[in-house]
């Protein structure tokens, strides 16, 4: 399940661009891969990213990944109800389950991204 | 041999299982001119009979807290364990059960492992503790390299009133891993030099300070000025560290937790278990809640099952090696499992009653000796603050003579400071406990009296 | 399903309360003699004084015993049965070695005695290192660490030090991607950069690929042997010989000893450093997760590092030599786990040089032989020669939907404790068996049979197996929501 409006890296976050603003979170094949998400840690707002930059990592029972940064850009905001409800990442990880929001400094590097068909292809491959 | 249960028949039946004629043959996979041709040069197998005769030689040949009165402590204490912690323990449920990764059968391992972490919060005054860790030493080291991931920055300051081994431990351990390490020198009364410390805080690289970490009782067994070093400690933002490594003294005095620390690491083995000439100890490690996904080793927590029955598991094992391996908050795999048992048990049947008596017999007892020895000619306590059971004294003699002359008494006698400090050469570390009795402290003194003529 | 004789499951009993949920008021568990000395040691305190521990159990000596029996009835243990753990060796923990351990002149003396005063200790310890030079290969011991991955850590530790003393520390640190976990954490906290060499089909080092990678940032190759899906690395000569080419050091991870003693030695294959695990290969007691000790050994050119102080033969005597400047400094507050010493020490003085070769022997007999037995029912999941420890995986179960773990916990009702799950990592869906050399061929048939059986449920009532285990205290435990808001502590209200 991957929705056509987003873009995606290999490392299995969506990004999803309105005007400037970015919404971030993991896909679905990422969830399940971790298993039930028991705490996320969450990055400073404020903090400057660039593209490919560690910005926090996702903890299950059996696992620890890092997120990566699909775009460059500054934090403008995290999703606080992960802190008491992580397992919304599970639930719906592309819409109440998003993790930050950032402002993109460089629209083009979006265009190196996958659409949700090179994703789709991507993970039927073992996703690595 | 009456390890392996094969016998003959047994050995051709695995044997024609396998599709092998000689045991020789399984090894075929090791090069040829790797297989050792000969016997290890080993001595030839003992029976039990001659093992009690040839290690029971190397038992007498020692002198213990079992034959002698101890006078020593120094981050190893002769307390007094109930005979009932070991016959419980020697239970091979207790002593033959694996690391309880597999929960729906450790259930007893993980309870009472839970128990010992609530009891270790409870001493220490903490919020949390975890299972344990190899020693007093590596305790503080794991401590300290917990400060440079919560804080991220370089420098730690250890009073040089920490036990020396602990300090030497920590410098080996940092070696590689880019951190500073300064020491606050001790003052005059015997304490951690509050002066310098505010200095150290105050400087320009105060505020790169992951770590600031005294010991109480400290290494010449004084009592540390916790509140004031919290409040100097406190706003620089590194973290307030107490190490305690005679744990009896919290069945009397607060604990780290209640002067703010933001962490209380140490030895806890004196909470029964004997000397071991050093080891296997028991590490401890407890801290503010807020730190938990920092801290070392392993961690149970209470759990449900599908029916919502209680049970307990290993929890947060993502920050553990065999998960986040480079990345983990250690490399530790083992603890120090049924010694924290024995703690556990010891703490149950002490009771907090029992944690306070023992710990002012102890101190009552070093109060007494000290004043009884600083009415020898020649011998003055060295240091003017409080203690809890150690002390220093300045002496009349040499303290390696005074203890090769105290063992024909009967008495393992102080720790000679010299080693660790030329200006000590003359002064000695006693450690009186619960177990010292009157006769044996007029003993000591008499001694020392004799010699000092 | 009946139970196996004796009864190795864990009772089935009313739940257990907390110690702070026993005792009452007033309640008392121990007694002191009256104090013989002046009642002093409060004036000065003032607000140091914290009254009673507030939160510690008022209970009779009574209470706590029966809480501390009742819970011990809830765990396995290797007296009970079988645990069939790959790399961890569970072997028998004989009887004597604990006797030794507790006598008073072993058991109750203390670190910093003038050594004139531990004479026998000294001698023992010595003893015991030149033992476990002879069984290792590798002429220089320390004894300080006090479990295998403390030794891990001081190993890689010298190995930087003598790096250093030659001109450069080195940057890198290889480890095959089948490792145990703490390989990398270890060479992690002595300031290594970790990469993984791959594993070739055969589950061994891919050689080429580490000769082609090997080069002057490279400090040194962490591997273990047999490696961690229980095979030799045939080529370990060469291997050395790659590192030692571009002036690396070669570190054993020696957790798989058990496969060894007496037949191979790791020191003549060229090894520089190696951990022994006296918890594993050496026969003492895991009680519950711990105490272990991890000693270990250094080629000649490493002597200088190891940790002080040293224990020593001198003067006819015995000593310890704290004067050596190049040392790495101290890994432990003291000597090491001197009460483990003492039971290795005893073990392997019973068994001797010819039952040390044996301990090898049948160990890999035993594993061989489960894996003739289960071959035709579980995939092997390499077709190499198992040395003391046999890799399945559930690759035959899974399309049932059955997996490892549903297997492992399933086994458990059958009264065993499960194989090692999951590990190493480069096997999906492990399941690794180490029966040990102390297993009778009854156990090993007893285990064979568990196993045959669940594989039939996996296909015939494959639910049974998914929602195992049925007959403990505890089923399954929701571990996710543990994690997420943890409860460390005993709290009334809960």
């Amino acid at each position: 399940m991957y929705p056509d409006n987003l873009k995606y890296t290999k490392d299995h976050e969506w990004i999803l661009v309105q005007n400037g603003a970015g919404t971030i979170g993991i896909t679905d094949f990422a969830q399940k891969e971790l298993g039930d998400v028991v705490f996320v840690e969450l990055p400073e707002i404020g903090r400057a990213l660039s593209q490919g930059e560690e910005f926090g990592t996702i903890e299950s029972v059996k696992a620890v990944s890092e997120l990566y940064s699909p775009v460059g850009g500054m934090v403008t905001a995290v999703n606080e109800a992960l802190r008491d409800h992580p397992e919304q990442v599970n639930k719906d990880p592309y819409d109440s389950g998003w993790i930050i929001k950032l402002s993109v400094s460089d629209a083009g590097q979006l265009s190196g991204l996958m659409d949700a068909a090179a994703y789709r292809e991507h993970v039927g491959t073992g996703g690595h | 041999m009456r390890y392996f249960p094969q016998g003959e028949q047994d050995l051709e039946r695995l044997m024609s299982a396998v599709g092998v004629a000689s045991p020789s043959d399984l090894f075929a996979s090791i090069p040829r001119n790797l297989r050792l041709t000969g016997e290890l040069k080993i001595p030839p197998a003992l029976s039990e009979i001659e093992l009690r005769r040839t290690m029971g030689g190397m038992a007498a040949a020692n002198a213990s807290a079992g034959t002698h009165a101890c006078f020593l402590g120094a981050g190893a204490y002769n307390h007094y364990i109930p005979a009932a912690v070991w016959q419980i323990l020697l239970r091979s449920e207790w002593y033959t059960s694996y690391t309880p990764y597999q929960p729906e059968i450790s259930q007893g391992t993980l309870q009472a492992t839970f128990e010992f972490q609530s009891l270790i919060a409870a001493l220490t005054e903490m919020e949390i503790s975890n299972a344990s860790l190899y020693d007093g030493a590596s305790a503080l080291a794991e401590g300290v390299l917990m400060a440079q991931r919560v804080t991220r920055r370089r420098r730690v300051a250890l009073s040089a009133a920490i036990h020396p081994h602990y300090r030497q431990v920590v410098r080996s351990y940092v070696r590689n891993m880019g951190v500073d390490v300064i020491e606050i020198p001790v003052a005059a009364d015997g304490r951690t030099d509050m002066a310098r410390l505010g200095e150290a805080l105050a400087s320009p690289d105060g505020n790169d300070m992951m770590c600031v970490a005294l010991q109480n009782p400290n290494f010449f067994g004084c009592l540390e000025d916790l509140e004031r070093a919290g409040s100097l400690i406190k706003p620089s933002g590194a973290l307030f560290t107490v190490v305690v490594n005679e744990p009896l003294s919290l069945g009397l005095l607060h604990g780290p937790g209640h002067y703010g620390a933001d962490i209380a690491l140490g030895e806890a083995h004196a909470l029964g278990t004997p000397l071991h000439f050093g080891g296997p100890f028991l590490g401890f490690l407890a801290a503010k809640e807020s730190l938990v996904r920092q801290m070392p080793g392993r961690l149970v927590g209470e759990a449900a099952d599908a029916e919502g029955r209680r049970g307990y598991v290993l929890t947060l094992s993502t920050r553990e090696q065999h998960i986040r391996r480079e990345k983990a908050t250690s490399n530790i795999c083992t603890n120090q499992g049924l010694i924290a048992m024995a703690a556990t048990i010891y703490m149950g049947l002490m009771g907090r009653a029992g944690m306070r008596e023992a710990a002012l017999q102890s101190r009552a007892k070093a109060l007494h000796a000290r004043k009884r020895l600083a009415g020898i000619k020649g011998c003055r306590p060295r240091h003017a603050a409080a203690i809890f059971n150690e002390f220093v004294m300045d002496l009349p003699v040499d303290p390696d003579a005074l203890n090769a002359e105290l063992i024909k008494h009967g008495i393992i006698g102080p720790l000679a400071l010299g080693r660790y400090d030329a200006a000590l050469s003359r002064a000695a570390l006693f450690c009186v406990t619960e177990l010292n009795t009157r006769e044996e402290i007029e003993t000591l003194a008499t001694t020392l009296e004799g010699m000092s003529r | 399903m009946s139970d196996r004789p004796g009864g190795t499951r864990p009772g089935t009993l009313r739940v257990e309360p907390s110690l702070f949920e026993i005792g009452a008021p007033g309640r008392r568990g121990y007694g002191l003699p009256p104090l013989d000395v002046a009642q002093t040691g409060l004036e000065d305190l003032g607000p140091m004084d914290r009254g009673e521990v507030a939160g510690f159990p008022e209970a009779s000596e009574v209470d706590v015993v029966r809480h501390f029996v009742r819970l011990s009835r809830l765990n396995y243990a290797v007296d009970l049965g079988l645990y069939p753990l790959g790399s961890c060796t569970m072997k028998y923990n004989p009887k004597i070695n604990e006797e030794m351990a507790r006598l008073d002149g072993l058991a109750r003396i203390h670190p910093m005695q003038p050594p004139a005063t531990i004479q026998g200790a000294l001698r023992l310890m010595h003893e015991l290192t030149g033992m476990l030079s002879e069984i290792t290969g590798l002429p220089h011991i320390t004894l300080q660490p006090a479990a295998g991955a403390h030794g891990e850590m001081t190993g890689i530790m010298m190995a930087r030090a003598f790096l250093e003393r030659h001109g450069d520390p080195r940057k890198v640190v290889l480890i095959p991607d089948s490792a145990h976990g703490t390989n990398p954490a270890s060479a992690h906290i002595c300031g290594y950069v970790v990469e993984e060499i791959p594993s070739n089909a055969r589950g061994c080092i891919d050689t080429e690929r580490l000769r082609r990678r090997m080069g002057p940032d490279v400090a040194a190759l962490m591997l273990t042997n047999p490696n961690t899906l229980g095979i030799f690395e045939s080529e370990i000569e060469t291997i050395c010989g790659i590192v030692h080419q571009k002036g690396g050091l070669v570190y054993c991870d020696g957790a798989n000893m058990n496969a060894l003693v007496g037949v191979a030695r790791p020191g003549d294959m060229g090894v520089d450093i190696l951990h022994l695990n006296l918890h594993k290969t050496f026969s003492t007691p895991h009680g519950g997760g711990g105490p272990g000790s991890g000693p270990v050994g250094v080629a000649a050119p490493l002597a200088p590092y190891l940790p002080v102080p040293a224990v020593v033969a001198r003067d006819g005597g015995f000593d310890l030599d704290w004067d050596r400047p190049q040392s790495v400094g101290k890994v432990s507050s003291f000597l090491g786990n001197f009460g483990m010493h003492v039971r290795a020490y005893a073990y392997i003085r019973a068994l001797g040089a010819r039952g040390l070769r044996q301990v090898a022997e049948r160990a890999v007999l035993n594993a061989n032989y489960i894996r003739a037995r289960l071959a035709d029912t579980y995939h092997v999941a390499k077709d190499q020669p198992s040395m003391h420890e046999v890799i399945f995986d559930d690759s035959r179960q899974a399309p049932h939907g059955v997996r490892t773990l549903d297997i492992a916990k399933r086994l458990i009702d059958y009264g065993f404790h499960p194989p090692t799950i999951y590990f190493p990592l480069v096997v999906q869906g492990a399941l690794m068996v180490e029966p040990t050399e102390t297993e009778s061929i009854q156990e090993l048939d007893s285990f064979v049979e568990a196993m045959r059986e669940i594989d039939r449920e996996a296909r015939e009532t494959p639910d049974l197996v998914r929602t195992a285990p049925h007959h403990t205290p505890v089923g399954r435990l929701d571990e996710a929501t543990a994690a997420r808001r943890p409860r460390l502590r005993y709290r009334p209200e809960s």
